[in-house]
């Protein structure tokens, strides 16, 4: 069989079919809210959150120190032991300068790009990392491998979330600068 | 298992970023030409395999049901396979199990996609695939996590931009043969390298489009295959695994679950030298540099080197070991589940010599298509030969 034999389904439609109502559409936004009950890991994670630490879970048989914290080891197949409490800053391990907002609209020109990245934290086992997004920084100096500390809210506005630290810093220079932009061809 | 199973039919509609068609019209279009292709009727099959992605782009709950009429499913076994982006090579996979196992001798696997109902652009249903607790709270767009993998894979090796942008330049140009095809260009290194710059290090043209559109393919077990054709295509292996969905935890600049599923489908098909014996091969190639990242993972080349086989030449339609000769998600466009099983297709229309332009000189033998999805963590294979 070859594909040129056959005429094939699928009809582009245009903006101009819309506009023209050769095509009707039904719009309708769901209305759904749900509330994520946080569990017994990620709950103590929040709580330590709002008290200014990191906390992790450590697995007495593999030995890793896990963060997020869990309560069971998805290696070992079995229950964590521990709490520990690891350090606030970190070793960047990647990270994007991103344009683009998390429904595809864009950053206005000018306005400061998210900047995100995955942070390895100190005192977690080697490359136990999270997401998050760096801050004070001038984008063209983010560098990976770069050391980082967690910019904390003032503890009475932190309110158990992963928003309590609002980005983490560089641990020293690369401050930020100016704000040129980053080109395509880096 | 009970007995061999070959791909006997196909069916693919064209890939559009926004279809007259509903979800289900599209799947009934690939369906009906998939048997069409092989001269069967839908009472001519015993079992269906559905793939679709996320409820989420439809906003249609329970989406296996909804399309299961223009997938022909009705008043048979039905089943809806979802492993997000490796649904379209995990859906024949499924289909592969049904008639392996004895249990059927034929089964419609249809992977069927409508990504524009969510508007204005499906990214905002992605969010939710984030961590609801520890993630969404920032804010993330599905873009950062491929940003962050391809930072990754061109710290590790040392690797930049110019490196991996002939990714795009080669599938869409090999798209432009694809009668299927959303985004053919003939474009160069410098227009991916100038194309707006969305999330440092991914350009627009980095990025497969979202697109509507499905695929269908018929198996049938030993004897009912022989019967309906004379160039059946057999799969000789499948694969799947999965790591873990902590993802800031793994190291990013290697798909080790795509070596495990490769490693899986390889032992299965007796094939010792991947490179070698895999002649022909269709990675999944959302991003540019996925594509040379499943090379490695699929074990095609060795870590850090498939930009250098890009380089040279080497998977280019008439290089030793072509890549994506169909022009991939990059070129003939991304309608998430009907992608992986376009790239079945690519290679069952390759190892029967139809390929029409598309077609890789050689007679190939073997080749295999890859899938890769949830949160970026499970890899789908499947070897075929003829
Ligand atoms: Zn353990």
């Amino acid at each position: 069989m070859e594909l040129g034999k056959f005429k094939l389904g699928g009809t582009q439609l245009k903006q101009s079919d819309i506009d023209r109502g050769k095509v009707l559409t039904l719009a309708q936004t769901p209305d759904l809210e749900y509330a994520w009950d946080d569990g017994v890991a990620i709950g103590r994670y929040l709580e330590e959150l709002k008290n200014g630490k990191i906390i992790a879970r450590k697995c007495n048989k593999c030995g890793r120190i896990m963060i997020p914290p869990r309560m069971f080891c998805e290696l070992c197949w079995r229950a964590t032991d521990e709490w520990v409490y690891c350090k606030d800053t970190g070793t960047v391990n990647t990270y994007s300068l991103c344009h683009v907002n998390w429904d595809a609209s864009r950053i206005p020109e000018g306005e400061p790009l998210h900047l995100p990245a995955l942070i390895h934290i100190d005192g977690a086992s080697p490359g136990m990392g999270i997401l998050h997004v760096l801050g004070e920084v001038d984008p063209d100096r983010i560098k990976i491998g770069m050391k980082v500390k967690a910019v904390w809210k003032k503890p009475g506005e932190r309110e158990g979330s992963i928003t309590d630290i609002m980005h983490f810093k560089p641990l020293r220079a690369a401050r930020k600068k100016s704000k040129k932009k980053k080109s395509g061809g880096r | 298992m009970s007995q061999k199973v070959a791909i006997v039919g196909a069916g693919i509609t064209k890939f559009v970023r926004r279809a007259q068609e509903t979800g289900k019209e599209l799947a009934w279009q690939a369906s009906k030409m998939a048997l069409d292709s092989c001269g069967l009727s839908l009472k001519d099959i015993d079992s269906v395999s559905l793939g679709t992605a996320p409820d989420a782009f439809d906003g249609v709950h329970m989406k296996g049901e909804y399309l299961s009429d223009g997938s022909g499913g009705w008043r048979k076994p039905y089943m809806r396979q979802f492993v997000g982006g490796g649904t379209g090579v995990f859906a024949p996979i499924h289909g592969w199990m049904h008639v392996a196992s004895g249990m059927f001798d034929t089964c419609l696997v249809v992977c069927s996609e409508k990504m524009s109902t969510c508007y204005p652009h499906p990214q905002g249903a992605f969010l939710t695939i984030f961590d609801h607790t520890t993630e969404q709270a920032l804010d993330p767009t599905l873009i950062w996590i491929f940003a962050l993998e391809y930072n990754r894979y061109m710290e590790t090796y040392g690797l930049t931009k110019r490196d991996i942008a002939p990714v795009s330049v080669k599938n869409k140009k090999n798209a432009m043969d694809h009668p299927s095809a959303q985004l053919p260009m003939d474009i160069t290194v410098d227009d991916v390298l100038n194309s707006e710059l969305l999330a440092w290090p991914v350009n627009r043209l980095d990025i497969s489009p979202a697109s509507d559109g499905a695929a269908a393919i018929v198996l049938a077990g030993e004897h009912a295959a022989k019967r309906i054709t004379d160039k059946p295509v057999w799969i000789d292996g499948v694969g799947w695994n999965l790591d873990t969905a902590y993802w800031a935890t793994r190291d990013l600049s290697y798909p080790r679950y795509v070596e495990k599923a490769a490693r899986m489908a390889y032992d299965m098909a007796g094939i010792k030298e991947p490179r070698r014996e895999i002649e022909i091969a269709e990675p999944y190639d959302p991003f540019t540099y996925k594509e040379l990242h499943h090379m490695e993972g699929l074990l095609l080349a060795d870590r850090g080197e498939a930009p250098q086989l890009l380089a040279d030449g080497v998977t280019q339609r008439d290089g030793d070991r072509p890549m994506c000769p169909s022009g991939g998600a990059l070129g003939v466009g991304n309608p998430i589940s009907a992608t992986g099983l376009m790239k079945v297709i690519e290679i069952f229309l390759q190892l029967r010599g139809e390929a029409e332009k598309r077609q890789v000189p050689g007679n190939p033998t073997c080749g295999l298509a890859q899938a890769w999805g949830d949160l970026m963590q499970v890899g789908t294979v499947v070897v075929m030969r003829r």
